[in-house]
């Protein structure tokens, strides 16, 4: 780790709490060196690392040793072949974050570094904005690491995120707003307190564990890039991120090229990002978010501008579906996979069923979809359409008479 | 007079006040008139050609600027403006 710089303008400042260019406003972002880096990494080194995502810490901008969070990560890479059979794809993999430590969804990566660096940092009070999955992260990591948390959420989140984040006993703040209202006030109150906000003050830091999401992807498939990634949309910050980890490999010479198609996936209710990417514009207009997929409900997209040029620089591509479309993509990868995503797992897997069957993606694409959250978190998206249990007496014959069952097998109810 | 709220990096140009006060009729001229009590202010909201810059958000009495008018919203007396660095999610 270098120096923070502004992606605007390019201004350096050091590696402290800040996020902003005092010029330009442009967002900071780590700037490593990689010429050293380089002389010290390899593939062995990677393989023989810890079985988690810091396994690439050289990649990450903490200093280290010494990680809060540090069986975040290497989750499963799952080939997909019902999925893939199923949709016409030869080679389909699920990256499987609904399974990620502690709090089942991908922010429990950006949160490993975020807390790690606010601690080198020296704060011991830590805060975040979040749709829920981001809160639940910050409060387990805090609880474990022994430091004050404050979590602010918007006040119509599941009932699974607002608990997930209470059981940890941090300060949990609801605000009666959507999460664009919370992220404003977020962003005024980290102005106030000296508070290490996970993706405010530090979300140079915070959003670079993304990357391990690419990382690990490449690793699984044997050190090759895929020909296709699908991943689901909030502020677009994800998406930039998987993006700048593959071209990392290849510029440390992991692998020799990177060909990847970056495919964005968001809910119609809140798509700021693809209504912008299929009008070719570069900017996006906020949108006031009104979808089931709650954990993607942000209508002004901090990193939007930085998706639409991933995408387009990857000769990608970006859709959305309905609520309808969410729960149907939820059930097709539960019931073909035995994986039950959150809803943003749902808009990932409805717009991997868009793209193939528009023949952005092709058959023999080596294709990647990114579950990035935990179906039992958002229960109340599918809970009226997954049917009921089949409730019966404690008898053989109430049993064998409600499945149409002979002596010598049967069939189903 | 509409209050005005300025966010870390632009403190340096208030002295370090958090919140300064104006008279303005719009978006647009309120920005004027803080670049006259805080020279520079401008530079740093807008870009060579008057627009606001990408990553500035500016909300008034929390409603974000772009579902109004712009920087043509208008602005009566005791409005609160915030000026607020776009941030990341989830």
């Amino acid at each position: 780790m270098k120096a923070l710089t502004c992606r605007e303008c390019g201004k350096e400042y050091p590696t402290k709490a800040i996020h902003v260019c005092e010029m330009c406003f442009g967002p900071l972002e780590v700037k490593y060196n990689y010429d050293e880096i380089k002389k010290n990494i390899s593939r062995k080194k990677i393989e023989e690392g810890p079985h988690s995502m810091w396994r690439y810490a050289d990649l990450l901008p903490v200093e280290g040793p010494g990680y809060l969070g540090p069986h975040a990560g290497f989750t499963p890479l799952v080939r997909a072949r019902n999925l893939g059979a199923y949709l016409g794809l030869d080679e389909l993999y699920i990256k499987n974050d609904t399974v990620n430590h502690p709090t089942l969804s991908f922010k429990d990566r950006v949160v490993a570094v975020a807390l790690t660096r606010a601690r080198e940092l020296g704060f011991e009070t830590v805060a975040c904005a979040s749709t829920g999955n981001l809160a639940n992260s910050v409060a387990a990591h805090a609880a474990a690491a022994g430091m004050r948390c404050y979590v602010f959420i918007p006040g119509d989140l599941e009932a699974a995120k607002v608990l997930g984040n209470l059981i940890y006993r941090p300060n949990v703040v609801e605000i009666e707003g959507n999460y664009d209202d919370v992220n404003r006030l977020c962003s005024e109150i980290a102005g106030e307190h000296g508070w290490a906000f996970v993706n405010i003050n530090i979300r140079p830091y915070y959003a670079e564990g993304s990357k391990t999401l690419a990382f690990e992807t490449v690793e699984q498939l044997g050190w090759r890039t895929p020909d296709q990634v699908v991943i689901p949309m909030a502020s677009g910050s994800l998406l930039t991120k998987i993006w700048k980890g593959l071209h990392e490999m290849k510029a440390l010479g992991l692998v020799d090229q990177v060909r990847t198609k970056i495919n964005g996936a968001q809910a119609e209710g809140c798509s700021p990002i693809s209504a912008a990417f299929k009008a070719g514009r570069d900017f996006f207009k906020p949108v006031k978010p009104k979808t089931i997929a709650k954990s993607l409900a942000i209508g002004n997209p901090a990193d939007g501008y930085y998706a639409l040029k991933a995408t387009a620089e990857s000769q990608g591509a970006m859709d959305t579906v309905s609520d309808e479309e969410v729960v149907d993509g939820i059930k097709l990868l539960a019931q073909t996979e035995g994986i039950f995503a959150e809803t943003a797992g749902g808009v990932t897997i409805g717009v991997l069923r868009k793209l193939v069957k528009q023949g952005t993606i092709k058959k023999s694409d080596v294709t990647v979809a990114y579950i990035t959250g935990n179906g039992l978190k958002t229960q109340e998206a599918v809970i009226d359409a997954v049917g009921r249990p089949v409730r019966i007496q404690p008898s053989l014959v109430a049993f064998e008479k409600t499945f149409k069952m002979g002596k010598n097998g049967g069939g189903d109810a | 007079m509409i209050k005005v709220r300025i966010p870390t990096p632009l403190r340096p140009l208030t002295k370090g006040q958090g919140e300064v006060e104006a008279k303005a009729g719009s978006i647009a001229s309120m920005i004027e008139t803080l670049n006259q009590a805080h020279p520079g202010l401008k530079d740093r909201l807008c870009d060579d050609t008057g627009e606001l810059r990408r990553f500035v958000n500016i909300y008034v009495n929390e409603e974000d600027i772009r579902f109004l008018k712009g920087k043509e919203t208008s602005l009566k007396d005791g409005d609160e403006v915030s000026i607020v660095p776009a941030i990341a999610g989830g």
